[in-house]
C-alpha cells in the first residue's frame, strides 16, 4: 500500500499540473524537434556546434554578455553602494532612479535609447548643431547600441541583489578599521568589497543568464545587424525557417543556463547556514 | 550611519543616476515632434502623434485587450499560486526544492526558450480547438499566466515566511479543518502578498513582449505587440506618445506610493 498524503498535498496539484502540461511537455517537444527536424539524428546539434555563421552568433552573444555583465555590475555596484550607504536625500533619489526604470517596459526604454543614439536623434542632433560633429555618429544598429540597452536594462536586476548583500555588511568592522587607521580608500578595498563579494557573484550570474536569454533589447538596437543567439532562434522559427536549428540551439543555451545556475547554487549553499 | 560612501562614489553614482533616466526624459520631445519621423521638434511642437493614438483604434483595441489578458491572466497565475505556495507552507514536503524548481521554471530559463515553448505548446493547441490557441487572446492569457506564476509563487512564499506557525497550531489544535485554517488564520496575515502578487503579475503580462512575439501575428495584437510593430521597420513617433503616457503613470503610481508611505509613516510616529 502507498503511503496516504495529508489532504493538504491537493493544494500543490494544480501549479505542478499546470506546469508539467503547459512548460515541461511542450519543452520535451522541443527537444524532439532538435532531433527529429528535418531528419531524425543530432545533424543540428553538429550544424549548431560547427557551423562558421552560427558560432559567430554564439562568439558574439558570449561577448556582448560579458562586456554587459562586467559594466553593469560595475555601476550597479557604485550606484548600490549611494542607495544603501548615502544620505536620505541620497537614499531615495538613488531609490527612484533605480525603480522607475525597472517598472517601465522593455520597449519603452529601447525607444529612449534610439531617440537618443540614432542618426537623427538627441544627442546627433545636438552635436551637430553645436558644430561639434559634421556628420552624425553611428550608435544605434551596432553592437555599441546593443550594450549601451541591454546594461540600462539589467542595473536593477543587479542593484537588488547587491543591495542586500551590502546591507548584511556590520558597521562595527568598518568603523574599527577606521579606528585603526586604515584610510577610506583601504577599508573599502579590502574590507567592503570582499565582504560583499558573493553578491558581486549573485549579481553577475543573474545579469549573465537574463542577457544570454534576451532578445527584445538587441532585435530593436541591433536592427538585425549584431544578431545575437536568441534572435538567431527567432530568425529560424519565422523568417527563414529551420526549426530544427532553432529547436538545438535552444535546447543547448537551456542547458548552458542550468549549468550557470547550478554554479550559483553552489555558491550560495555554503554561506547560508553557520 | 557614519561610514558614508566617499564624493567620488557619489559622482560617479549621479552619471549613473542620468543615465538611468535619460532616455526615459529623452523621449519627451520626440512625441512632439510635427514630423512623422524620429526626430525633435525644432521650434515647432505639435500634438500630431498623441491625436493619431485616439484616432487609430487600432491603439485602443491593443489597450483593452492588454487590460483583459492581464486582469485574467493575473487572477489565473495568482490564484494557482496561492494553493501552490500553501501547500509548500503547511506540509513542508521533503521535495519542497524540486517541487519550487518546476514551479519557478519559466522564470529562470531563458525568456527566449520560454517563448519558443510556449508556441510549441500553443501550435500544438491549435490542432484541436480555436479557442486556447495560436494568436487568440485565450492563448495569450494562458501563455502569459505560465510566464508570470513564477513571481507570484516568490511574493507569496516570502508573505508566508512572515507568518507565525503557532497561530497556525493552535487553529489546528483547536479542531479547525484545513479551509477553516487557510481562510481564516493564513490568508488574513498574507493579504497584502497576494495584493502584491496581483499587482506584479498584472503589470508583468501588461508588458510582456518576448512571448507574446512568438505566439501572436495579427489577432491577439497587444498594446506591446502593437508598440512593436511601429519599433522595427519606419520608427513611427506614436511609439513615443504612447511611452510618455505609460512612463507618466509609472512615475505617479511611484511617486504617490513614496508619499503615501511616508505620510503613512509620520501618522503612526
Amino acid at each position: 500500500m502507498t503511503p496516504v498524503l495529508p489532504r493538504s498535498a491537493l493544494l500543490l496539484v494544480p501549479l505542478l499540473g499546470f506546469m508539467v502540461l503547459t512548460y515541461l511537455v511542450p519543452f520535451l517537444g522541443i527537444v524532439e524537434w532538435s532531433v527529429t527536424l528535418p531528419e531524425p539524428g543530432f545533424g543540428q546539434y553538429q550544424t549548431a556546434l560547427t557551423d562558421p555563421l552560427v558560432l559567430t552568433v554564439f562568439l558574439r552573444t558570449f561577448r556582448i554578455c560579458a562586456v554587459v555583465t562586467l559594466v553593469t555590475v560595475a555601476a550597479s555596484y557604485m550606484i548600490t553602494l549611494v542607495w544603501v550607504r548615502g544620505s536620505p536625500v541620497q537614499r531615495l533619489t538613488v531609490e527612484f532612479c533605480v525603480l522607475i526604470p525597472f517598472w517601465i517596459s522593455v520597449l519603452t526604454r529601447a525607444f529612449g535609447w534610439l531617440a537618443l543614439l540614432s542618426t537623427k536623434g538627441i544627442i546627433n542632433t545636438w552635436l551637430q548643431g553645436l558644430g561639434i560633429l559634421t556628420e552624425p555618429l553611428t550608435m544605434v544598429r551596432n553592437e555599441f547600441g546593443v550594450v549601451v540597452g541591454m546594461v540600462h536594462f539589467l542595473i536593477p536586476f543587479a542593484a537588488f541583489p547587491l543591495a542586500s548583500a551590502m546591507r548584511t555588511v556590520d558597521e562595527r568592522v568598518l568603523l574599527a578599521a577606521r579606528g585603526m587607521g586604515a584610510t577610506r580608500a583601504r577599508v573599502f578595498a579590502q574590507i567592503f568589497v570582499p565582504m560583499t563579494a558573493p553578491g558581486v557573484l549573485g549579481a553577475a550570474l543573474v545579469v549573465f543568464v537574463f542577457a544570454l536569454g534576451f532578445f527584445v533589447t538587441p532585435a530593436i538596437l541591433g536592427g538585425g545587424r549584431s544578431v545575437m543567439a536568441a534572435e538567431l532562434i527567432y530568425l529560424r522559427i519565422f523568417q527563414s525557417p529551420n526549426w530544427g536549428l532553432g529547436a538545438a540551439i535552444s535546447v543547448i543555451m537551456m542547458l548552458g543556463v542550468g549549468g550557470l545556475l547550478a554554479v550559483l547554487m553552489r555558491q550560495v549553499r555554503p554561506a547560508g547556514p553557520r | 550611519m557614519i561610514t558614508r560612501p566617499g564624493r567620488l562614489a557619489v559622482c560617479i553614482s549621479a552619471l549613473i543616476a542620468v543615465f538611468l533616466l535619460m532616455p526615459l526624459i529623452a523621449v519627451i520631445p520626440v512625441s512632439f515632434t510635427p514630423n512623422r519621423y524620429l526626430s525633435l521638434p525644432d521650434g515647432d511642437w505639435s500634438l500630431l502623434h498623441y491625436r493619431a493614438l485616439l484616432e487609430n483604434p487600432g491603439w485602443i483595441k491593443a489597450t483593452i485587450l492588454s487590460v483583459g489578458i492581464g486582469v485574467i491572466s493575473a487572477t489565473l497565475a495568482t490564484s494557482l499560486a496561492l494553493l501552490f505556495s500553501l501547500g509548500i507552507w503547511i506540509l513542508q514536503p521533503r521535495h519542497a526544492g524540486l517541487l519550487m524548481g518546476i514551479a519557478l521554471l519559466p522564470m529562470v530559463a531563458p525568456p527566449v526558450v520560454s517563448a519558443l515553448t510556449l508556441y510549441f505548446f500553443l501550435i500544438t493547441l491549435s490542432k484541436f480547438n480555436s479557442f486556447i490557441a495560436y494568436d487568440t487572446w485565450a492563448g495569450v492569457a494562458l501563455a502569459h499566466s505560465v510566464m508570470i506564476a513564477p513571481y507570484a509563487v516568490v511574493l507569496i512564499t516570502v508573505a508566508l515566511a512572515q507568518v507565525d506557525r503557532r497561530v497556525d497550531l493552535a487553529a489546528r489544535g483547536m479542531g479547525a479543518g484545513l479551509v477553516r485554517r487557510i481562510r481564516s488564520v493564513i490568508l488574513p496575515s498574507i493579504r497584502f502578498g497576494v495584493i502584491s502578487a496581483l499587482l506584479l503579475t498584472f503589470v508583468l503580462s501588461w508588458e510582456e513582449i518576448g512571448v507574446t512575439l512568438f505566439i501572436t501575428s495579427v489577432n491577439a495584437v497587444t498594446l506591446p505587440r502593437m508598440m512593436w510593430m511601429g519599433l522595427r521597420d519606419n520608427i513611427d513617433p506614436a511609439i513615443a506618445a504612447i511611452s510618455v503616457i505609460l512612463i507618466a503613470i509609472v512615475v505617479v503610481v511611484i511617486l504617490g506610493k513614496t508619499l503615501w508611505q511616508s505620510r503613512a509613516g509620520a501618522l503612526t510616529k
